[in-house]
């Protein structure tokens, strides 16, 4: 027998291979990043819990019923309405605000809001309730939800541009938060974000449904 | 100069060797990055609502899912919302020792930072959610994210 030279082995196809596997992983895998609103939910109250007793014109009440219509303080509202609504509401600053470590409340200085008498105090003291049905869709509920943080997201924009002061002048709340997710050791830019939180802090309350 | 002019004989084929590397590196990084779907879903796949207030769910181990919708197969389990938990169908009840048990799978510093994420159907009645929400309060995991997409939100009630 003739002695024959070691051929090379063909990888030409090797490439074909990896590419079906390469396709299988493409179509099989999902690379969704799983987004959402996120809530705090309230801590459960000890027994005999007495809720304080809170002013009706610190609270802007929301129905929804079971055929997804909506009242705000007792009038038919459209889900258009609803941000200008909690903005009017959160940022009135009719009267003095709530008792922040120690130091007494002061009248809200940052508020733009007409100062009516009927409407909130103060954004730390306004509380948004959300009273919705049994049979309210999750679609109408989420759309509410959505609309009332856009309202406090605009607020808390519009307080970072024109008060904050030092090296995060000029900035939006936006920009605060976009920046910090790429930097989330910075101490300082985590305190500036908590000022703004606090400026306009988010009460939204879920009351218990209606049967 | 007869040299060079010999150099000139059809073009050399292009050196394909390299392919099959740089098609298993594209492989690798599929690999690595993505997640194969752990749950198979039991109700059919919840259209989820849409919203413009998104806030991205980071550490995705620290997440625990509930689904809720209509189920696959309503002879057997009915028509109303359905409540899933891991591959199951469930009943709120068992949402408590649910949540236990992906508490469990962690280090006790990490528990405070767990969300959980109910992706729920549009037409889910708040009702279930709510009674969801009572059950997570009464086991103190208050961090919840009601999973969205982002779009238009006037689709929500149509």
């Amino acid at each position: 027998m003739a002695r024959r030279e070691n051929s090379e082995i063909n990888a030409g196809s090797m490439a074909d291979i990896a590419f079906l596997l390469l396709i299988f992983f493409l179509v099989t895998t999902t690379m969704d990043v799983d987004s959402g609103i996120s809530r705090k939910l309230s801590e459960k109250p000890p027994e005999n819990y007495e809720p304080p007793i809170i002013k009706m014109k610190n609270i802007l009440e929301i129905n929804l019923n079971r055929n997804d219509e909506m009242l705000i303080e007792d009038e038919i509202k459209q889900i258009a309405d609803v941000k200008q609504i909690a903005i009017d509401f959160l940022d009135n600053g009719g009267g003095i605000g709530k008792e922040v470590d120690g130091v007494a409340g002061t009248a809200c200085a940052y508020c733009n809001g007409n100062k009516s008498e009927k409407s909130s105090d103060h954004p730390n003291k306004a509380i948004i309730s959300v009273q919705s049905d049994r049979g309210t869709s999750y679609g109408m509920y989420i759309t509410v939800q959505n609309q009332l943080l856009s309202a406090y997201t605009e607020l808390r924009n519009r307080y970072a541009k024109n008060h904050l002061k030092g090296k995060y002048a000029g900035k939006s709340y936006d920009d605060l938060l976009l920046l910090s997710s790429n930097d989330k050791e910075n101490k300082d830019l985590k305190a500036v974000i908590r000022e703004v939180k606090e400026a306009y802090p988010q009460i939204i309350s879920d009351a218990e449904p209606t049967k | 100069m007869s040299k060079f002019a010999k150099k000139k004989k059809g073009l050399p084929a292009v050196n394909t060797a390299a392919l099959p590397d740089i098609v298993f590196m594209l492989l690798f990084f599929f690999m690595v990055t993505t997640t194969m779907r752990e749950t198979e879903l039991v109700i059919k796949a919840p259209q989820l609502p849409n919203a413009t207030e998104v806030k991205k769910l980071e550490h995705k181990s620290l997440v625990s899912t509930i689904y809720v919708g209509k189920a696959k197969d309503q002879v057997k389990f009915g028509s109303g919302d359905k409540i899933q938990l891991n591959d199951k169908i469930a009943s709120v009840n068992d949402i408590a020792s649910f949540i236990y048990s992906e508490q469990e799978k962690h280090n006790p510093e990490e528990v405070p930072y767990m969300t959980t994420s109910i992706k729920s159907d549009v037409k889910a009645s708040v009702g279930t959610i709510h009674d969801i929400r009572m059950e997570l309060r009464d086991i103190n995991a208050l961090k919840v994210s009601y999973s969205t997409r982002s779009g238009d939100i006037g689709l929500n009630t149509k």
